[in-house]
């Protein structure tokens, strides 16, 4: 529908200084080293809920806004009775088998029934046992989402690229139910529905169908459960799979990563350092928690959407344009060293260039095709104008239309569907119509230019491809030399200082001791082969 | 000045142009209901120029018609906040212009007040409803404490940092607990000489600006405040303030 010709990925249509790539690739080696050394030496109150998660412990104590998940009763006790230095799993299956079951074992620690403590010998061994065999079923159920995200597509078709992504947020599941429906039918091939603000910031995730998120709709497993089985319905009916997409930010990103694994989510935004510049949550909190939720998101099958679009709304397009590059670097070599694959890789970036600005087209190109030259592999994600959109909706319909034209002939993957009356409201049914018609109109007429687009050696848009890639490695250079902690106390990110101990969430980041036991995060590893 | 009405290409034709959507399929039927709904706003020789199915179950319409009303500007009453709304640059532009240097917001969450949401959706980057929060402007620096702060803690902040405004916020309200937690915090700024060097402005869900002159601040914001219009008053209080000072 959107074209008769293939979706191509242009390469070598610039000459770039492929000496400057590698080398922004090893510093990005040299800078993720102490990060990757952090993940492997710590744990935090989220990872070790997350693996609760996948041996079954489940539900709330209270009611209302008051209730707290038992996983997080369940960590608290332990790290009250014996720290977590050790990990939760230990006493945890010994607990299990004092009470008879999971959760009745979850439900005697929460009400104190149960002391945590941590088992000796014979006690110690069975314990073990039992957390290797929750270690295997939670890969197996991690494994299934891919498998069957694979039978699905088989089954109702694969949607043809680019992929057109669109936002509901009504914070009511059952409105975002029949909104995202409509969506794909109007033509969303991918459908993120945008969580309730503030939920990056609580140290817990919220249970049960919910209908009270403000300005977007909280991320619980239900709400996962019920958006999946409707866009599994409307695939049935339209043909094509559809995508979803939630966010595995903030405090919880594993514990939201294993339930997005646990529920066939596609898609998670999911940075190795938005949380700490853009959310002031703690830098060692961010590091350590996006390791293990890559591990989860890798063998689930999930594409990762990486924020670097942020950093232009935040500063000037064209000053910052290297950032966008620098940080997918890192975001590239963190995932990597996660597990994550090239392929399961959305690098992000965006058209945020003011539009008056001249020249500004060419430089979007240079800009977004110099990306796509690096990244050949990666499925990228393409974010629309939003920063210069003014409230003059005609004019913020053709910045959507020249966007969209960028986005085709730098061939992007995944385009996130830019509003006219962004900025302004939540979209209208009208607005997304409109989008999907502006954007069917621009890749219908020229995705196979992307094919056939040279450009001029030596020319502006080359030139500016090149200056951007020098001031990536000039500036990946600067943090390598002092690190990555420094590099941020020092506010080289957005212009935003953040500490190595301030921000959100640092109480939750626990050394492990050399008793530390996961198997969960073991298997995990090996079966990634992550060391 | 006399009564006016919208202008197309000729003074007083009064033609406007709008789009809507009704939750109608598509049909003759359907594009009459959307003529008639024109006519009931006021439009005469009302055009339907597009109409589209949108899914089963709705219609788009672009509609252009003739209004009958027509309006005198000078009669309205225009009620004025004290400050006006203000765009990133311009905001930036007169901080820079006036003080020559960054503003220094101080913010916090006080008492045993764990909500930081409000806080950070005015002052963390990423902002709320699409509008940046105050750390956005590069014109402001801002010192974001987090909950639970002692007032003394702010105190000591606001010396530390040399601050040109504190920012309290309140989530919780039980027992009126947020107007004890804003005096509280009022009152040791008082007590430490520093209150009347300060831009002091509160928010919260369940405050409202009358509140401001009881509650000894200048400025209380409530529910649904953007960031945008925190970071325009600031900007007019310390211009004020700056005035004041040099015309002293």
């Amino acid at each position: 529908m959107k074209t008769s010709k293939p979706f191509v990925r242009p390469l070598g249509r610039l000459q770039i200084d492929q000496a400057s790539v590698a080398e922004c690739r090893s510093l990005a080696i040299e800078i993720s080293k102490p990060i990757e050394e952090l993940a492997r030496t710590h744990t935090t109150v989220s990872i070790e809920r997350a693996c609760l998660r996948f041996a079954g412990v489940d539900g709330v104590e209270g009611e209302g806004v008051e209730a707290i998940p038992v996983p997080n009763r369940v960590v608290d006790e332990v790290k009250k009775a014996i720290g977590l230095e050790r990990g939760v799993l230990i006493p945890f299956f010994h607990a299990v088998r004092r009470a008879g079951g999971v959760q009745r074992a979850a439900d005697a620690i929460s009400s104190g029934e149960i002391v945590p403590l941590w088992p000796e010998g014979a006690d110690y061994d069975s314990a073990l046992a039992a957390a290797t065999g929750v270690a295997e079923s939670a890969v197996a159920t991690i494994a299934a989402a891919s498998e069957d995200r694979t039978r699905v597509i088989d089954k109702v078709g694969e949607a043809t690229k680019p992929w057109l992504y669109l936002i509901v947020a009504t914070g009511n599941i059952h409105e975002d139910i029949p909104q995202a429906q409509a969506a794909a039918r109007e033509g969303a091939d991918v459908i993120a529905v945008i969580r309730s603000t503030g939920q990056s910031l609580l140290d817990y995730v919220p249970f049960g169908a919910t209908i009270d998120g403000f300005a977007g709709t909280f991320a619980t497993q239900e709400n996962f459960r019920l958006m999946r089985a409707a866009l599994d319905e409307v695939g049935d009916e339209l043909g094509r799979y559809i995508r979803l997409t939630n966010y595995a930010s903030g405090l919880c990103m594993p514990e939201i990563a294993a339930l997005a694994a646990m529920e066939r989510l596609d898609m998670m935004l999911n940075d190795c350092m938005y949380g700490i510049i853009f959310r002031d949550i703690n830098m060692q909190r961010t590091f350590i928690d996006q390791h293990f939720s890559r591990m989860i998101h890798s063998l689930a099958g999930i594409v990762i959407n990486t924020g670097e679009d942020n950093y232009l709304t935040t500063a000037d397009a064209i000053h910052s344009a290297h950032s966008v590059l620098a940080s997918q670097f890192l975001n590239e070599r963190l995932a990597l060293s996660a597990g994550l694959p090239e392929e399961q890789q959305g690098l992000g970036h965006a058209f945020e260039i003011d539009p008056d600005v001249p020249n500004q087209v060419a430089l979007e190109v240079a800009h977004a095709q110099l990306i796509r030259e690096c990244f050949p592999n990666a499925p990228l994600k393409y974010m629309p104008p939003t920063k210069h959109m003014t409230g003059n909706i005609f004019r913020g319909y053709l910045n959507d239309g020249m966007f969209n034209l960028v986005g085709a002939l730098t061939g992007q993957d995944i385009i996130l569907l830019g509003m006219m009356t962004e900025g302004i409201h939540t979209p209208f049914l009208s607005d997304r119509d409109l989008a999907i018609e502006n954007a069917n109109y621009i890749f219908g007429g020229s995705i196979a230019l992307a094919g056939e687009l040279r450009f001029e050696p030596g020319g502006d848009v080359e030139r500016r491809a090149n200056q951007v890639l020098e001031e990536t490695r000039q500036m990946l250079a600067k943090v390598a030399d002092i690190g990555m902690f420094a590099a941020i106390e020092a506010g080289m990110f957005a212009d935003t200082v953040r500490t190595r101990t301030g921000g959100k969430g640092l109480s939750g980041v626990v050394k492990r001791d050399d008793e530390y036991v996961n198997p969960v995060m073991d298997l995990l590893s090996q079966t990634l082969g992550v060391t | 000045m006399t009564a006016v009405k919208p202008y197309g290409d000729s003074t007083d034709d009064g033609l406007v142009q709008l789009s809507f959507t009704l939750p109608l399929a598509e049909s003759e039927r359907t594009r009459q209901a959307a003529l008639e709904f024109a006519r009931k706003m006021g439009l005469e020789r009302a055009q339907v120029v597009h109409m589209k199915a949108m899914g089963p179950d709705f219609t788009f319409f672009i509609v252009y018609g003739a209004t009958q009303h027509s309006v005198d500007a000078d009669e309205l009453v225009v009620p004025e906040r004290e400050f006006a709304v203000l765009s990133y640059q311009e905001i930036n532009r007169v901080l820079r212009e006036t003080l020559k240097r960054q503003l220094v917001v101080v913010g916090a969450c006080t008492g045993t007040d764990a909500h930081t949401v409000g806080l950070d959706a005015i002052l963390s980057m990423k902002g709320f409803a699409g509008d940046h929060g105050l750390e956005y402007f590069p014109e402001m620096r801002v010192v974001n404490m987090g909950s639970q702060v002692d007032p003394a803690e702010i105190v000591e902040t606001v010396r530390a940092n040399d601050a040109d405004a504190v920012l309290v916020s309140q989530v919780v309200t039980q027992r009126d607990a947020h107007i004890v937690h804003l005096r509280e915090v009022r009152d040791a700024l008082v007590e430490a000489g520093l209150r009347d060097e300060l831009i002091l402005v509160g928010g919260g869900p369940r405050f409202s600006t009358e509140q401001a002159d009881e509650l000894g601040y200048d400025r209380i914001f409530g529910r649904g405040t953007k960031p945008s219009e925190v970071a325009s008053y600031l900007a007019y209080a310390a211009v004020n303030r700056h005035q004041i000072a040099t015309t002293r």
